[in-house]
């Protein structure tokens, strides 16, 4: 029975949105409504802000009044603080929405002598909630009490009736408290709160500080356990969980040129698949962000809008080195089409980064994202980090169809194919560059190592950084391996000489044919000739016989006549 | 709101001032504010005869007036003057305690 009823109020547990960017996705829209959530952290964890967050975006998004009560900071102090986030609480008190209430307890004016109760605060803070019909109240923090007040026994045993009264009331409530030793709260009110528990966490680890926040508990709700980073900026409070995008993103067969004609060639003469990524790696030197200037100038030619983010050379260097290879980013900057966001990964954490770098892409909706080099960023956080990060990024980007390029430099000597960060699992287009050391030369390269969905030439291009931009030239292959370089042009043109020598040969040849073949013709002809003359000389002889024959007949005739020769004579028969 | 005066002095450790404002705060009849008013007025005539001027604040009345004196325990003793403001929490039935939170008995 009393597990039915359990169940059958999980189902109806009913959630209130905080309004805090990311945290209602966390807890599955909000935090349990009615019922006090405890907020613990170590000093400047942002656990004020939070509570002050919530009330805000109580009273401005959804409607609900809310009472803040400090036993820390006073009414003028908060609000000079969250001036800064855009909170105008002046504003909200006036119109009350907002009531600010200041518990200040001086330790040295107070001499306990005998029973007492909290009843004081309770009726304080009743009246606070009745005076503007809150719904939301924030104790920050509490604690303070125990510094405040003696007979800790008393005090406990008045919470625990703060918080039944406060539920009874259904105050959705936020109660905050500093982390202990080896409790989530230095006086264990976690006992007292126990429906949802949020801790928030500022850690350092390599000179750059991440604030984390975990949902430890939160009863009756499935909730996201992860430990999510999250900052502090113009925004208020953001917490950034990277599970909250799915592979779910359509994608489109569109193709989009490299700003490489020979590239495109290679990427089955179309270029990438708008929306995808695309990973250049390569060691130091071999043109990671010429290829990507490439790609910004096609898309700015397309009147797409880019954004470049340069983590290692500030924006007038790109632009400057760029104009060396005949690439004018400058006047795209100038048309508005390119924006630059420049800044050292060492500045702040990495999810201050993602966020600044999701502010800017939500800000200028570009359609291609440059990100120079991701490398940079390891610096503020471990491998594990920035894979996160970039997951959460190309999800981002993805879903919204836009094309990521990423450039990553990998370590000389190290393999070539493997990348710091592990993005090559997330990548969709993957090109590698590389030196090929021939001749006491370094030369470029470049092959394309995966493209999905796509047909793509399985060859290395030597690639030329020229004043024209990035040409791509067949390398030699050849019996004595690739050659490139200088190799590649004393081989092509040993090669040329060979070939013109074959070539004069033939040439030769077909003379020496040519006239051999005309003697003969000559030689033919004469003897036609000859056999012409000879044949006329037959002919003659034949005539002449004729005739002769002819004449000895005719004498014959003459003769017999002359001597009657009868009819039936031997030589008449003849 | 009760207000009681009376005078005569105190056999007090040392000298006190001629003026004694007391403010005491409860929340309804309870007992322990029955307590509180019955402990305090003993102390008061024992100690302060015809020097003080107590005020009874019922904040189930005037819930508002516990901001001003940053009331959270009930009952509450304030003693307004003399300065500085001291403020004794309980029933008041700890006299010891009382004297030594009202500077009418030095701290052992």
């Amino acid at each position: 029975m009393a597990k039915e009823k359990t169940k059958l109020l999980r189902g109806s547990l009913q959630k209130v949105p905080t309004g805090i960017v990311g945290l209602d996705e966390i807890t599955n829209g909000g935090l349990p409504k009615g019922r006090p959530t405890l907020v613990c952290g170590g000093a400047g964890s942002g656990k004020t802000l939070l509570g002050m967050e919530f009330l805000v975006r109580g009273a401005t998004q959804f409607n609900e009044p809310g009472v803040f009560m400090s036993f820390e900071e006073s009414a003028e102090e908060l609000t000079k603080n969250v001036a800064s986030l855009g909170f105008d609480l002046n504003r909200l008190t006036a119109s009350k929405r907002l009531l600010v209430d200041y518990v200040h307890i001086e330790r040295s004016e107070i001499e306990e002598t005998g029973e007492y109760n909290l009843e004081g605060l309770f009726i304080r803070l009743g009246n606070a909630i009745d005076s503007i019909g809150a719904k939301r109240v924030v104790l920050d923090t509490i604690e303070s009490l125990f510094a405040g007040l003696p007979n800790p026994s008393i005090l406990r045993a008045e919470l625990r009736r703060l918080f039944r009264w406060l539920k009874k009331k259904g105050m959705t409530a936020i109660i905050t408290g500093e982390r202990g030793d080896n409790t989530l709260t230095r006086h264990g009110l976690e006992e007292y709160v126990s429906d949802c528990v949020i801790l928030l966490d500022h850690r350092v680890a390599n000179q750059i500080s991440t604030r984390r926040l975990r949902v430890v508990k939160y009863r009756g709700s499935i909730h996201g356990t992860n430990e999510f980073p999250f900052l502090i900026d113009e925004r208020g409070i953001v917490v950034m969980p990277i599970t909250s995008l799915g592979l779910k993103h359509t994608v489109t067969s569109q193709r989009i040129s490299t700003g490489i004609p020979r590239l495109d060639t290679m990427l089955g003469g179309k270029g990438y698949f708008r929306g995808s990524t695309i990973l250049v790696s390569g060691t130091a030197g071999t043109g990671k962000t010429s290829v990507a200037a490439h790609f910004v100038d096609a898309a700015c030619r397309r009147g797409e809008r880019s954004v470049f983010f340069a983590f290692e050379e500030s924006p007038s260097q790109i632009i400057r080195n760029m104009r060396s290879i005949g690439i004018d980013l400058q006047h795209w900057v100038e048309k508005g089409l390119l924006t630059f966001h420049a800044e050292r990964p060492t500045v702040y954490g990495l999810e201050a980064h993602l966020a600044s770098m999701e502010k800017i892409i939500d800000l200028f909706k570009p359609k291609v994202v440059i990100v120079d080099p991701v490398t940079n960023l390891i610096s503020v956080g471990s491998e594990a980090d920035v894979k996160a990060m970039l997951i959460r990024l190309l999800d981002q980007m993805k879903s919204n169809q836009t094309t990521a390029l990423f450039t990553t430099l990998t370590g000389a000597g190290g393999p070539l194919e493997l990348t710091e960060v592990g993005t090559s699992s997330l990548t969709d287009t993957w090109l590698l560059l590389r030196d090929i050391e021939i001749g006491g030369e370094r030369n470029r390269t470049m092959y394309i190592l995966k493209s999905r969905g796509m047909a793509h030439s399985n060859q290395i291009r030597e690639f030329l950084l020229t004043g024209k931009g990035v040409d791509l030239i067949d390398v030699y292959v050849g019996p004595s391996g690739v050659l490139t370089g200088s190799a590649r042009i004393s081989q092509e043109s040993q090669e040329r000489d060979i070939e013109s020598m074959h070539q004069q040969e033939i040439v030769r040849k077909k003379l020496n044919v040519e006239t051999k073949r005309k003697a003969l013709e000559a030689q033919i002809a004469s003897l036609r000739a000859q056999v012409q003359a000879e044949e006329q000389e037959l002919k003659k002889l034949t005539g002449q016989e004729k005739m002769r024959q002819n004449g000895v007949s005719k004498l014959r005739e003459k003769i017999a006549g002359m001597r009657k020769e009868d009819e039936n004579s031997e030589r008449r028969k003849r | 709101m009760k207000r009681k005066a009376a005078g005569g002095p105190g056999k007090n450790a040392k000298p006190a001032p001629d003026t004694w404002e007391l403010r005491l705060y409860v929340a309804g009849q309870t007992p322990k504010s029955l307590a509180a008013f019955a402990n305090l007025k003993k102390i008061c005539e024992e100690h302060l005869k015809g020097k003080y001027h107590i005020e009874v604040v019922d904040l189930l009345k005037n819930p508002q007036l516990a901001g001003g004196d940053q009331i959270l325990a009930i009952p509450t003793l304030v003693r307004k003057l003399p300065p500085p403001i001291k403020k004794i929490i309980g029933d008041l039935s700890n006299t010891l305690c009382v004297l030594v939170g009202l500077d009418l008995r030095l701290r052992t």
